[in-house]
């Protein structure tokens, strides 16, 4: 192999294999959906349901892609492709296992951090290259959401930062070798539950799906979106919820630390990424929407100062214990 | 006994565009084909006006032209999610006019079927209250999922009644058309049991719940005062401290041999309007139960054996009767000619009147609560275009 | 108050009033009193609930408009009843007096054409805007064609 194609490579690879996990974790939430509504969920295409997502991609790609007349169509047509970018991005800097990832930087948590904010770029450009008010309203409620939940999120995700006392996500992984950093007593709990909340809300995922919020915005930002445009959409955001799902378990579950050969570290990954995800999926499936104003509510005034406290706390008690790391 | 006052909101106008948003009449929280224009200013409602109609299909000119045996299976399709009361109003309506004695038995009949409707009714109620609020892809859904599941205990039950799942035709003047089926009252008695059960797990996932309780608790008051001049009726009035239930109040058909509680809460909020539905899931339950140990023998109408659909006669004369149907005061005020056909009947919608609330209550409200208070209206739209 | 006690007293009030029955107490008046009976039961009698209001077309001898109120504590319901006379179809709005009389009333302007005069708001409301007629008269054939249901 020379060595010019691997950069090529791997991120091909992952790419791959993140739209397969992508594709296939619809087909588990929907399973697992099914189950808790005393349903059975997809069956009926390929054995209990397997070929369901192929069958879902392949036909939202044969769907005509209807273009309303009133949308501005340069920002309409471009707003998927700036959505599910940065979506995809994020898993650039994540290790699958040590050394086995696209960029291992050394402000990995950064970037990931940086670049999944991005997305409301493209949800607002949906939103308003729609032209349709349903679209405008959930546009204007995505930026309100997001940028409330993205503070909480980060100051959540750098209280693990500070216990490993690196930026890089390969570190903080190998930091928790001994003791992964949920067990940490107290604060990682907390930081793990603070973690999970603003994961679900700057993901818009139920409860806190008020972009989407279908009862009285039909479809929100992506209500004029049809076929491949739609399809890009969802992608986009399942794969923001993949994305932070394996951040929670490199930040929290210790990531490839797991019993068996080292082999086995990146099935690990995966298997607690996908812990996290029906921990998310499980709070979608059993609760209410709330309102725009109690959601904003809850942010400023609850979670921003109290991860904000969290993370002094944990700065304290780091510098008390002198080094950092468990 | 006290009474949230109701919800004062400044309407200044900030210099702001205002947006109208229209929901409906093909919009997903719609129960039915209803349009509303919404005024916002922000995410915030100022005004709103309520368009229906689209479902109407003139029930008071139809019934001009269909014979007293007829016109009961028509009935069921003003109230189709309750159809049994509806069509319990318009044959009592003519049984008072014709001064007509229902045999006990039928009556006893009559009352089981009218409770377990008003369980399903407010079963389907439940579900889609919770859908609105919750989301076709969220907890919403997991409620609305449950809640079908026993509905479709209740509707398999009226099934082997019947022989319909949806609207009946159950009532007659005179009595009712059918005799239990073998085996019917068992189980009826186990499925009034698993219900009661379910209600519970219900309540507690709902009732648990903060943001459950954060999006009904304080939204969409209603005040004694305006509840009454508005005529809301049924859980709606009863939600807002109205202790009132025709059930209670003008006991008919035998109601008067059943003990059961008239829930009410005094907060008229979603959240009351929801407790006041939940206790009457129970209440229902405990009528069912006693009515079918009670049930006496003999014949289930006294005008049995209809050989055409002409042969009802009613006297010359009016009356105005109503049952409490699952969403309030159904009622139907008949005035009879003395021919087989009412001269003129006008249908009291029990929807109709509670949807005419939405206009004093909405404004000040933010687009979510539009959809929780109009879940929690319960409108049928049959029933409110008729 | 009892129904008795009501009859007498609105015999005291309205004196062309035709009052009888006890559940409910039918009370037929005058179209000039109509608005002043509705208050009258509102605020002397207690009948608070507005239960519904509408319209018969008695053909040769005109409309007639009915309208049901309750006391619901006491247990007092009034069928207030008023005939607008042949030819006549303009009545006084009780919408100053009952909120829910809005769209009752706009229904009874919809389906008999009764103009409720003092309404905020009347306008169709089952039919649309463009109907022709209204269906509830007598005289409005079942059958009648409307375009573009020929």
């Amino acid at each position: 192999m020379t060595a010019w194609l691997l950069p090529f490579l791997v991120p091909f690879i992952v790419m791959n294999a993140i739209l397969g996990i992508v594709t296939y974790v619809t087909l588990l939430e929907r399973k697992f959906a099914a189950r808790m509504q005393s349903r059975i969920g997809p069956y009926r295409v390929g054995p209990h349901g397997l070929l369901q997502p192929i069958a879902d991609a392949i036909k939202l790609m044969m769907k005509e892609d209807v273009v309303p007349t009133a949308a501005d169509r340069p920002i309409y047509n471009l707003a998927p492709i700036v959505f599910v970018l940065p979506c995809m991005f994020i898993f650039a800097t994540i290790p699958f296992a040590p050394g086995l990832g696209v960029a291992d930087l050394n402000i990995g948590i950064l970037f990931f951090l940086a670049v999944s904010a991005m997305e409301i770029v493209g949800l607002f450009m949906a939103g308003w290259g729609s032209n349709n008010k349903y679209a405008m309203l959930s546009a204007m409620r995505a930026v309100n959401q997001v940028i409330s939940y993205d503070l909480p999120f980060i100051f959540s995700a750098l209280t693990p930062v500070l216990l490993a006392g690196s930026l890089k996500l390969s570190d903080i992984a190998a930091a928790q070798a001994g003791l992964w950093f949920i067990f940490y007593p107290v604060i990682g709990q907390l930081a793990f539950i603070a973690f999970i909340v603003s994961t679900v809300a700057s993901e818009n995922r139920a409860p806190f799906d008020i972009l989407e919020a279908e009862s009285e915005l039909v479809a929100g930002f992506r209500v004029e979106y049809s076929g491949m445009k739609f399809a890009l959409i969802q992608l986009g955001e399942y794969a923001h919820v993949i994305g932070a799902s394996f951040l929670g378990a490199l930040l929290f579950l210790g990531a490839w630390a797991g019993p068996g050969p080292e082999w086995l570290g990146p099935v690990w990954f995966l298997i607690t990424a996908m812990l996290i995800f029906l921990l998310v999926t499980w709070v979608r499936w059993s609760f209410v929407r709330i309102r725009v104003d109690q959601i904003l509510a809850l942010s400023w005034k609850a979670l921003l100062p109290s991860t904000l406290l969290l993370l002094i706390a944990t700065a304290i008690v780091v510098v008390w214990r002198g080094v950092p790391g468990v | 006994m006290t009474i949230a006052a109701p919800r004062h909101v400044e309407l200044d106008y900030t210099g702001s565009e205002r947006l109208t948003m229209n929901m409906g009449p093909q919009h997903p929280s719609a129960h039915g084909v209803f349009r509303a224009i919404l005024q916002l200013e922000g995410e915030t409602v100022v005004g709103v006006d309520a368009v229906i109609g689209y479902l109407h299909r003139c029930h008071e000119k139809l019934a001009e032209t269909l014979t007293y045996a007829q016109y009961p299976s028509i009935a069921s399709k003003t109230d189709y999610v309750a159809a049994m009361t509806s069509e319990f109003a318009y044959v009592r309506a003519a049984e008072m006019i014709g001064k007509i004695e229902v045999p006990k038995r039928a009556q006893y009949l009559r009352v089981i079927a009218a409770e377990l409707q008003r369980v399903a009714s407010h079963l389907l109620w439940l579900g889609t209250w919770c859908l609105d609020m919750g989301g076709a892809l969220g907890g919403g859904a997991t409620i609305f999922l449950y809640c079908i599941r026993e509905r479709e205990m209740i509707l398999d039950l009226f099934e082997s009644l019947v022989g319909a799942r949806l609207l009946y035709g159950f009532y007659q003047v005179g009595g009712v058309r059918y005799d239990l089926p073998a085996g019917w009252v068992d189980t009826c008695r186990q499925t009034v049991d698993v219900i009661d059960t379910r209600i519970d797990e219900y309540q507690r996932m709902l009732e648990d719940n903060p943001f459950f309780q954060v999006r009904t608790q304080g939204v969409g008051v209603i005040s004694r005062e305006l509840a009454q001049e508005v005529g809301i009726a049924g859980p709606l009035l009863r939600g807002s401290g109205v202790a009132f239930d025709i059930r209670r109040g003008e006991p008919y058909s035998s109601y008067e041999d059943f003990e059961f509680r008239v829930p009410v809460e005094t907060s008229g909020d979603c959240f009351g309007r929801y407790k006041v539905r939940m206790a009457e899931f129970r209440e229902s339950l405990t009528i069912v139960r006693q009515a079918l140990d009670r049930l006496p023998d003999g014949p289930i109408s006294s005008r049995p054996g209809l050989k055409s659909v002409a042969q009802t006669r009613i006297p010359k004369g009016e009356a105005y009767a109503r049952v409490e149907g699952a969403r309030g005061e159904v009622g139907c005020y008949l005035i009879a000619d003395g021919s087989a056909k009412p001269y003129r009947m006008k249908w009291r919608g029990a929807s109709f009147s509670n949807l005419a609330i939405l206009p004093h209550i909405i404004p000040g409200h933010k687009v979510a609560d539009v959809v929780a208070i109009m879940g929690s209206v319960d409108p049928v739209f049959g029933e409110v275009d008729r | 108050m009892t129904a008795d006690q009501a009859r007498v007293l609105i015999a005291e009030r309205f004196s062309g009033a035709q009052v009888d029955g006890a559940a409910p107490v039918v009370v037929s008046v005058a179209r000039d009193a109509w608005l002043d009976l509705a208050r009258f039961a509102k605020e002397t009698l207690g009948c608070r609930f507005f239960s519904f209001l509408s319209a018969v077309d008695w053909k040769d001898e005109g409309l007639e408009v009915v309208c049901k109120v309750d006391n619901l504590d006491a247990g007092l319901s009034l069928l207030l009843k008023t005939r607008l006379g042949p030819g006549v179809s303009a009545c006084p709005s009780l919408v100053p007096v009952y909120a829910g009389a809005n769209w009752m009333e706009r229904e009874c302007y919809d389906m008999f054409g009764i103009a409720f005069e003092g309404h905020p708001d009347l306008r169709r409301i089952l039919l649309g805007d463009d109907w022709v007629g209204h269906p509830l008269l007598k005289s409005y054939a079942v059958d009648t064609p409307y375009p573009p249901y020929r």
